[in-house]
């Protein structure tokens, strides 16, 4: 690879590149489909590629091919070239890069205690019809319904830059999953639950861990409770959110508002800016002094950790929000240098060999309490007269500043007197993101943290996807508009 | 090249089919190119220009079936992957369900689909049509962001029980947003795109020129107070309301009453009037505007489907299986999804009103409950206060919390038709015509300090 890589690298150079990368890309997915008795789908797919990115007189090209060969690298380096010359026409903002170290032998690997694409595929079968099994032993007041997957990705992938940097990484994700269906014949009415564990950077082992045989029959159960659950009272509340349904709202009010590309504007016509705008970098209070978040590439099982970016930056963690305050942002090479920033914190990903790298989300995620309390959700319950608890993540909008955002939730409980109560139905809770954070009065403690994510965070145009994970603790909001969404048609 | 002709695929899918060892075998292939050139900051972001060519073997051994692609090309290649799907078919429990595979069906050829100008355009038409936006935003002290993209490519399969299938069809949109330099919460931003499979009907500097009068005019916005409004929506707010209700009219969930289509007590809602009189919703890959595919990814011959007349559910998505258990003909998977439109401009439809909303464009639309359809979203980039017959002036964005089945019951007025790129891109694959409507007691439920 390294030689292929050398045809990229030198043609780019002669061509007039000031800058220049290669990734050349593998990546396999494996899934299984199933619902109630029978295996549905079983497919494996594989796409090997390479796309080489160049940086002429401050315009970027980049150009890309399935065949991975020297005259095929030569004459797609030679594309990017002529597209980077054709956009100097449009380049109004020089594009510059903050420096980078060289890396010229590193490797990384997922840690996994056992690789999936090597479990056999009637291990895989066996287990899910018995997920299957165990909720169908559940009755309802109708007929029951279940579907349950399995989902592994690898990513092997080669990048090599001008900076003198060769990098190989495999990268291994995981995510097993159900959702159980209730159906009412008699008030033709449907109630879902779905499971609540995220994908996650983890080999096959999360298959034991997450347990979703265990986890079925409850979640069964709960779909059918849910026909008869009270609606919802409207106003203003307490909320408690356990970690599968906070790490979304993590997602979208702090991961995508802290994007410097979409601060400085690049992403505007998509996903949109920022309300976290630069002058607010330092003294911004986003949330209350509960409120810690850290980026980072480099935590345990997160889907977003790897060894380097696509830039070619070693990967690590900072700050993001420290005591309430914004602090800093995430950043790539050529983003960190518009606002003069030293060196770029690693966020660079392109989501294949085809596609270009661009700013994407690290894994974001919110501090544990400081200090030797184990405080659980149960804790930070006991605390409130007239509020709700959500475990689970369910419906989930904000618009394109990440001020007003929507969300719902798998399972949602009243609380009366420091007490979960009874279940309740048609819960979203709605805010004001700088609101929102501001009103969170407790956090748990460490033992509580845990990982949520997403395989299919989509961003730029074209679309890519990205997996990123949120780690944090159950958490506790006060005063938050809780809206009924039962409605009737 | 990853542009193969109709011989050129055959031959490579006919060795692919060679190699079987399976009961019956089906091969896709697919390649193409798509190019792109994005701006932000009135400057040029990224551009690319991919090319790909890649295969999808499905082996089926009884009632058992197995999948697996590849993206090399080569002999060994090609055979490596057909025993990866058989040993996934050898190795899975049995379906029963499976349908075995078409055999030869009769495919029309819908050439108009594919334009030769889209396939080949480079990144000096694209950097030309893009300065015909930053050039005259920039003149105003205004930003522009957007992207010029075209694809395009064939799609050909066959298999072991005699059917074959190609067909080529290219795609471009171009898409910008304007914002001005205002601080914020004073910034006024506006968005206008154009969608076609041929690259000569996208007119750049009108794109342009829309989307910097809405910034203009979407400046220092007033908050009004949420509430049930008269709305007139543009065909892309429409079309991006449509879309995930037509994703529900699968008859399966509905048969088995998991679906808002699903009868009380069982069955479902074909035949029922649920939206107004008005209201056609169908889809059919002959249309001069929006040229489908001949076959649908299961091989089925693609065809006009009327999924609503007059109000009335007429039509659902049946996949084989359920077709077969249910006595039904099988549906291809729609080509396109159009909704018939009238006779009034949005203009006309301003100046009627006494008092309501502009909707340019609506975003981040997700399902808050599928059982009423009921959706949640925000509006954006262009959203106005209508009195009295004309445009008072720019609000603060609203969250709604609506349901299409409600608004397909309170139309005032339609425009004609025009194909639309939705929040998130939504009808750039699928492509959805829509048009403008005047909808009366459309629910927003919460303000939003977003521009």
């Amino acid at each position: 690879m390294k030689d292929l890589a050398d045809v990229a690298l030198n043609t780019a150079k002669q061509k007039g590149a000031a800058y220049a990368d290669i990734r050349i890309a593998r990546t396999l997915n494996n899934f299984i489909n199933t619902r109630e008795r029978r295996v549905e789908n079983v497919t494996s797919t594989e796409t090997y590629g390479f796309g080489v990115r160049v940086l002429v007189d401050g315009a970027w090209g980049f150009a890309a091919s399935n065949k991975v060969e020297r005259e095929e690298v030569a004459r797609v380096t030679d594309r990017a070239v002529s597209i980077a010359k054709a956009n100097k026409a449009i380049q109004r903002n020089r594009i510059s890069l903050v420096p980078v170290e060289k890396y010229p032998d590193a490797t990384y690997t997922t840690a996994v205690e056992r690789d999936p694409f090597t479990v056999p595929l009637t291990e895989k079968a066996d287990y899910l019809l018995k997920v299957n099994a165990e909720a169908l032993k559940v009755k309802g007041p109708g007929p029951m319904f279940v579907t349950s997957n399995m989902f592994f990705t690898k990513e092997e992938k080669y990048f090599a830059s001008t900076e003198g940097s060769s990098i190989e990484q495999t990268l291994i994700r995981s995510w097993p999953n159900f959702i159980v269906t209730s159906v009412d014949p008699k008030t033709g009415r449907f109630e879902q639950r779905s499971s609540l564990g995220s994908p996650i950077g983890k080999g096959y082992e999360v298959v034991a861990q997450y347990d979703l045989i265990s986890e079925v029959p409850r979640a069964a159960e709960q779909a059918i409770q849910k026909h008869t659950a009270k609606p919802v009272e409207p106003g203003r509340k307490d909320l408690v959110l356990h970690p599968t349904n906070l790490w979304l709202t993590i997602h979208e009010s702090i991961g995508h508002p802290t994007e410097l590309d979409r601060v400085l504007g690049l992403e505007a016509n998509y996903a949109g800016t920022s309300f976290a705008t630069r002058e607010k970098l330092g003294k911004f209070q986003y949330g209350s002094k509960f409120v810690n978040i850290k980026g980072d590439k480099i935590q345990k099982d997160g889907l977003a950790t790897c060894g380097w970016d696509d830039d070619g930056v070693k990967t690590m963690e900072w700050d993001i929000i420290k005591d309430g305050i914004l602090v800093d942002y995430q950043t790539v090479r050529d983003n960190a240098a518009v606002i003069g920033h030293k060196y770029s914190h690693g966020a660079s990903y392109g989501d294949s060999w085809g596609a270009v790298a661009f700013q994407r989300m690290p894994n974001v995620s919110l501090q544990p309490a400081q200090g030797s309390a184990n405080i659980s959700a149960d804790d930070l319950i006991a605390d409130i007269q007239d509020g709700v608890y959500i475990e689970g993540d369910g419906s989930y909008s904000i618009d394109q500043q990440r001020y007003n955002l929507q969300f719902g939730g798998q399972v949602f409980w009243e609380i009366k007197n420091g007490k979960k109560t009874g279940m309740l139905r048609d819960v979203a809770y709605q805010s004001r993101t700088p609101d929102f954070w501001n009103s969170c009065d407790g956090v748990g403690s460490r033992e509580h943290y845990r990982l949520g994510g997403s395989y299919f965070d989509a961003k730029g145009e074209p679309t890519q996807i990205n997996a990123v994970s949120h780690g944090c603790p159950p958490a506790r909001f006060r005063r938050i508009n809780i809206i009924n969404t039962g409605r009737k048609i | 090249m990853s542009l193969l002709s109709s011989n050129e695929a055959e031959a490579i899918l006919k060795k692919v089919l060679s190699f079987s060892k399976a009961d019956e075998l089906e091969a896709t292939l697919q390649g193409g190119r798509a190019a792109y050139t994005r701006f932000g900051m009135n400057s040029a972001s990224s551009s690319g220009d991919t090319e790909n060519l890649s295969l999808a073997i499905n082996a089926h051994f009884g009632q058992r079936s197995g999948i697996a692609t590849t993206n090399t090309l080569d002999d060994q290649s090609l055979e490596k992957t057909v025993r990866a799907a058989e040993e996934i078919a050898h190795l899975r429990p049995e379906d029963p369900e499976q349908m075995p595979f078409l055999p030869k069906q009769q495919y029309e050829t819908i050439a108009a689909s594919f334009d030769e100008a889209t396939y080949n355009a480079d990144a000096e038409t694209r950097a030309r049509a893009v300065a015909a936006t930053i050039d005259p935003a920039r003149a105003k002290n205004l930003t522009a962001a957007g992207i010029f993209d075209h694809t395009g490519g064939f799609v050909a399969r066959a298999n072991t029980v005699g059917n074959f299938g190609y067909h080529r069809s290219t795609n471009t949109s171009y898409t910008t947003t304007v914002r001005s330099a205002d601080e914020l919460g004073k910034t006024g931003s506006g968005w206008a795109t154009s969608i076609s499979h041929r690259i000569a009907d996208i007119d750049a500097k009108a794109v342009g020129a829309r989307a910097i009068e809405k910034a203009e005019l979407s400046r220092e916005p007033v908050q009004i107070e949420p509430g049930n409004y008269t709305v007139i929506l543009e065909p892309n707010a429409v079309g991006d309301l449509l879309a995930p209700m037509m994703n529900l009219f699968a008859a399966r969930a509905a048969d088995e009453g998991r679906s808002f289509l699903s009868k009380k007590g069982g069955g479902n809602r074909i035949g029922e009037k649920l939206y107004g009189d008005e209201i056609n919703i169908y889809t059919d890959p002959n249309l001069a505007a929006s040229p489908g595919a001949p076959f649908d990814a299961q091989g089925l011959p693609t065809r006009r489907i009327d999924f609503v007349r007059a109000g009335v559910v007429q039509n659902l998505n049946y996949a084989r299986f359920w077709a077969k258990k249910m006595s039904k003909e099988p549906t291809p998977f729609p080509s396109n999804i159009v909704m018939d439109g009238g006779k009034t401009s949005i203009e006309d439809m301003i100046k009627t009103t006494e008092r309501g909303i502009l909707v340019t464009r609506f975003w981040y639309i997700r399902f808050v409950d599928a059982q009423t359809v009921l959706l949640t979203g925000l509006t954006r980039d262009g959203t106005f206060l209508i009195e009295q017959g004309r445009l008072k002036y720019a609000i603060k964005n609203f969250r709604f919390n609506e349901t299409p089945v409600k608004m397909l019951n309170n139309i005032e007025a339609m425009s004609p038709v025009a194909r639309i790129i939705g929040s998130e891109r939504a009808g750039a694959n699928l492509p959805i015509l829509a048009p403008a409507l005047r909808v009366r007691d459309f629910s927003f439920t919460s303000l939003s300090d977003a521009v």
